[in-house]
């Protein structure tokens, strides 16, 4: 999950009884399915609430690209680079898609950039992690792309309007992430002995960090109640990272790799796998800003946004400039 | 302190004469961008023939409040609607 720690406003679900006119309207359009728009009435915690999972789905988009783009000018063939940039030129295009859905929320797209940089917002942890070889970028597409479709498809029927529609058009252009990564596997690991190890090591390096990315045990996730009564969001961290194991496992066996867990295995009773939980106590710690890459990735943002300033200040003085001529042409007329 | 790009709503028209659709929103300088933007930004995979930006500022929009008397003039008109007639069968299509 891109948004994968993100904190409910409010003191919880209301009973109907608690709830204000307003309120009850708004639940029960959420509840007959009907989308929220952004001029239309929403209690003012699911618009708080709202903007934080937006906004930090968008900035994974954006930072998302970071340990991807490291290996663009390394890509092994030229079919490979293109490719790789075409893919994180989606990411950022996803960022943009996700920073407008929240700007309807009534934040500024500067707003949202500042509370980035300077920490108080954060991005999905995942990113914290490098991509020490290239193997690692098809376990990147395969796994962390693999596990933000399983969250991602069932919030394309979110209750915010902008939210949902900017699902839908991410959904449809994600796909072809997982594939180019799975289709990267492949090869590594039909490849010579090296590079099989090397597909065996970026999948026991990335397979705990990618069952992170759907958030805390649901024991631990003590305000996702009231984001599911909201329709922001649809299924539990658990019942998501469940599927995401039941769907992998399958996919590592074809490529002939070895999930680094022991306690893994079927389960006939439950129908699904047993699994070992990640390291807890490592996500928070990453999340906290003590992750490998943490300082490296924000100084890469802090760097863009500030010697990206004189080019967003010299378009915009062009822009007036070039207004100001055509108001002054016109009145001469 | 910079002032932030402003906001452009971005419709296009997609490769089977149908009508510009609104497919989003960005921000850009001026309209010239917008559409450079909105190339890079709404057609990466050939979505669209052609492409319109509006500054966002420009856009009126009914309010959600109206809805009820906006729209209730068209409910009691069901006649506007062609299965309110009935044809008979014998009369084959029409």
């Amino acid at each position: 999950m891109y948004a994968q720690l993100v904190k409910t406003a409010g003191s919880g679900v209301k009973s109907r009884e608690e709830m204000s006119e307003n309120e009850q309207d708004f639940q029960n359009r959420v509840d007959a399915d009907q989308k929220i728009e952004p001029k239309d009435w929403m209690p003012d915690d699911y618009r708080a609430t709202l903007i934080r999972q937006i906004g930090q789905h968008a900035h994974s988009e954006i930072v998302g690209q970071l340990p991807e783009g490291n290996w663009i000018t390394r890509a092994p063939t030229l079919e490979r680079k293109a490719i790789l940039l075409a893919k994180v030129q989606d990411e950022a295009g996803h960022g943009l898609y996700l920073y407008c859905a929240a700007e309807t929320l009534g934040v500024t797209r500067d707003e949202l950039t500042e509370e980035l940089l300077s920490g108080r917002m954060k991005y999905s942890s995942i990113f914290n992690y490098p991509t020490l070889n290239w193997a690692d970028i098809g376990a990147v597409g395969w796994l962390v792309d693999g596990a933000a479709i399983m969250n991602q498809v069932p919030l394309q029927r979110t209750s915010y309007g902008p939210y949902s529609r900017a699902m839908i058009r991410i959904c449809k252009e994600e796909s072809f992430h997982q594939r180019q990564g799975y289709d990267i596997m492949m090869k590594m690991a039909q490849g010579t002995d090296a590079q099989k190890k090397m597909a065996q090591d970026a999948l026991n390096r990335l397979w705990y960090p990618s069952l992170m990315m759907f958030g805390p045990s649901d024991k631990d996730s003590v305000h996702s109640a009231q984001s599911l009564a909201w329709k922001i969001k649809i299924d539990t961290n658990d019942e998501l990272r469940q599927r995401f194991v039941d769907q992998t496992v399958p996919q590592a066996k074809y490529l002939g790799l070895t999930i680094p867990d022991e306690n893994l295995k079927w389960n006939e009773e439950r129908g699904a796998h047993d699994y070992s939980d990640p390291n807890w106590s490592e996500f928070f710690d990453v999340i906290k800003g003590n992750g490998p890459c943490n300082t490296d990735r924000m100084n890469t943002r802090i760097k863009a946004w500030e010697d990206g300033a004189w080019v967003r200040e010299g378009l915009m003085a062009h822009a007036d400039k070039k207004a100001a001529r055509k108001q002054a042409m016109t009145a001469a007329e | 302190m910079s002032k932030e790009w402003p906001l452009w709503e971005i419709f296009i028209r997609g490769q089977h004469g149908m009508s510009h659709r609104h497919v989003g929103s960005l921000h850009a300088p001026d309209e010239e961008m917008a559409i450079k933007n909105a190339r890079d930004v709404y057609t990466r995979r050939n979505e669209g023939v052609s492409i319109w930006v509006v500054e966002a500022k420009h856009i009126s929009a009914s309010s959600p409040e109206e809805k009820g008397p906006l729209y209730e003039p068209s409910n009691s008109k069901v006649y506007r609607h062609p299965t309110f007639f009935d044809i008979p069968e014998d009369v084959g299509h029409m």
